[in-house]
């Protein structure tokens, strides 16, 4: 049993973490119907930048954690939106971006290989690694730190969404643009500010995942995968499906890897959205949308 | 251009394409080939994204089905099957293989794009994301059948009727001549495809769905059908690369390559025939090329190309083609011979114009 609750206290430290990911993956299509199909290379790349600044500037860790999302800011928020998404908003249907998006993954993905290298990257936790015991159950501090950072973002995140005005301007942009725009809302600005969001929660989640895994320029494909089952396993347009769906994805990826086979704990987050496509093609917490075929 | 002009050309490109196998040597009948292949699995996802509108990542995965069967069909061998137990077979004719190959990936298209098909326009592109990560860690798993990561090694190239595949170096030009054959018999059946009311229904969905429909035109089944046959081109472009590469493993086949598939078909040109051809050549033909001509810079001592990732070159022309070329190099022939046969209707519209305007 300790085991096991174990096995659930890690798996919900990375499930925050794939939620982050996955919130950001439904701001940007609620906002302005981008499937992002880089979101795993979004996660993959800000550690990069932030390993780029303690080894290439000779930054201090904290000093970098800034760089890193500053950088991500700049390159996956505002270069993203301007120099791959507007260009293509105008074009008919959303294969278009689609596209572009996988061809950015390729293009970060093999960037990164070579500018920095093929090799996984050691990556300094933010809190030590060491061993705590609770009630007979040992958990690791990195692990409670993960999971505190993220559900912290999340709820500062929902906070804002729900309870300012941009937040408020934000959500009706994502339910009728047209009529936010009638308005007085600036929708260009909210989709910026999806944008932004995006790029950031990517950033932390990047920083959170990347002592786990080692910094690799391969991690995209699982964590984009992983953010995808995420966000359609929970509902696709609503954040707090991400949310749950991210736990879930995250807790059971754990469990599978234990339980069923360590070979297999990637097919079966993918074999949780082949059930949810068959019995619930809204997600868990999803609203129902019209059938787009 | 009329008939019977477009008919010459056609035939002389297949002449000079049958005299290329002899021309060739070892190494660069084998990127022809690899060429070939290539274009066949990317005519199935032109099919599937350029006629039909719908997006498939698993193209990769469906050639390694192919790969996988024609393998273990072409090489006979024995395996025990859970539940079925100790199944041993003789070596099958490659023809068979072929066939089977493209058969399984077909049924195996329609299985997984009838639940994705049922929701929203993106969810088959999901599925099939899941559906290519799956089939690759089967590939990379199931060692009893696959070999796991070392894969399955000395597929033989059996003889076709009669005619040697391998070893020296006029067998080569052999082999390459029955992949031609069959990519040519596989465009041939796609042209009449594409031509057909079912071609003209494909397109007419990713047109316009909603009026389709109103058509009469079931919508759900034509893309079904358009997802399993783009598949089914996947499996026979597997069956060719067996045996031609004589040697396969998990890495070609997972989700990377299939992606790089998509993006081949955006820069040959989505929904025009010959899109497929065009792609594969910059996609395939061009990085080994580039290569080639690196370790021969290298070896007379310059170092003028450097060491660069081809995929980065080729990801940045990805995403300025969708901007400003959307219709991909064989848009830009298009353009060529609208602009030429452009000028003879507006002639005539002119000439009836100044009639009309005449008393």
């Amino acid at each position: 049993m300790a085991d096991f609750i174990q096995l659930v206290v890690s798996g919900l430290a990375t499930g925050a973490i794939y939620a982050l990911a996955a919130i950001g993956f439904t701001l940007l299509w609620q906002t302005s119907q981008t499937i992002n199909f880089a979101q795993g290379e979004f996660v993959m790349v800000p550690a990069f930048f932030a390993l780029a600044g303690m080894t290439g500037m000779g930054m201090p860790f904290s000093l970098s954690v800034l760089f890193a999302i500053t950088c991500s800011l700049a390159v996956l928020g505002f270069a993203f939106k301007y120099l791959i998404v507007d260009p293509l908003i105008g074009q008919k249907g959303t294969l278009p971006l689609v596209i572009s998006t996988i061809a950015v993954a390729l293009l970060l993905k093999d960037g990164t290989k070579e500018f920095y290298s093929a090799e996984g990257q050691r990556f300094p936790t933010l809190l030590p690694d060491k061993l705590i015991e609770v009630l007979g159950v040992r958990v690791s501090l990195a692990q409670i730190g993960v999971l505190v950072i993220a559900v912290s973002v999340i709820a500062l995140l929902q906070w804002f969404l729900a309870s300012t005005r941009t937040g408020r301007q934000m959500q009706a942009t994502a339910q009728n643009p047209t009529v936010a725009r009638i308005l007085g809302i600036s929708v260009e600005r909210m989709i910026l500010y999806a944008f932004l969001i995006n790029a950031g929660l990517a950033a932390i989640a990047s920083l959170l995942i990347s002592p786990i895994y080692l910094a690799k320029f391969s991690n995209g494909e699982v964590l984009g995968l992983t953010a995808f089952v995420a966000a359609i396993v929970g509902g696709f347009n609503q954040v707090r499906g991400a949310i749950a769906g991210g736990l879930l994805v995250g807790v059971l990826d754990n469990l599978a890897a234990v339980y069923v086979s360590s070979r297999y704990r990637l097919a079966v987050p993918l074999a949780l959205l082949v059930v949810i496509i068959l019995f619930r093609p809204q997600g868990l917490l999803g609203r129902k949308e019209e059938r787009s075929v | 251009m009329n008939r019977t002009v477009s008919l010459v050309l056609f035939l002389a490109v297949v002449a000079l394409l049958a005299c290329v196998p002899l021309l060739l040597g070892r190494y660069n009948n084998y990127v022809f080939s690899l060429w070939l292949v290539t274009a066949v699995a990317a005519m199935g996802v032109n099919l599937i994204m350029g006629y039909a509108g719908q997006e498939s990542l698993a193209q990769a995965g469906f050639m390694g089905v192919g790969a996988y069967v024609t393998a273990l069909m072409i090489k006979g061998g024995k395996i025990t099957f859970p539940l079925i137990g100790l199944v041993e077979w003789a070596p099958f004719h490659i023809l068979t293989a072929f066939a089977c190959s493209g058969f399984a990936c077909f049924l195996l298209g329609v299985l997984i794009g009838f639940p994705a098909l049922r929701v929203q326009k993106h969810y088959l592109a999901f599925v099939t994301l899941a559906f290519t990560v799956f089939l690759w860690l089967v590939f990379r798993n199931e060692e009893w059948l696959t070999g796991g990561v070392f894969g399955i090694q000395d597929i033989k190239r059996p003889d076709v009727f009669g005619v040697p595949m391998s070893p020296s170096r006029q067998h080569f030009a052999n082999y390459s001549w029955f992949v031609l054959v069959m990519t040519l018999l596989l465009a041939a059946a796609m042209w009449w495809l594409v031509k057909s009311p079912w071609g003209r229904a494909f397109t007419a969905l990713r047109e316009n769905a909603i009026r389709a429909e109103s058509l009469g035109i079931n919508v759900r089944r034509y893309t079904l059908l358009a997802f399993a046959i783009g598949s089914a081109y996947g499996g026979f472009a597997g069956a060719l690369y067996a045996p031609l590469v004589e040697f396969i493993d998990p890495a070609p086949f997972s989700l990377a390559p299939s992606l790089l598939f998509l993006l081949m078909i955006v820069v040959g040109g989505m929904g025009s025939f010959f899109g497929p051809f065009i792609g594969a050549a910059v996609a395939v033909v061009l990085p080994l090329w580039i290569e080639t001509m690196q370790s021969k810079a290298v070896g007379a001592g310059y170092s003028v190309f450097g060491h660069f990732s081809y995929v980065i070159i080729f990801g940045v022309l990805v995403i300025l083609m969708i901007a400003f070329m959307p219709k991909g190099i064989a848009g830009l022939f298009e353009r060529f011979k609208k602009s030429s046969a452009g000028k003879a209707p507006a002639a005539y519209a002119e000439a009836t114009a100044k009639q009309a305007s005449a008393p």
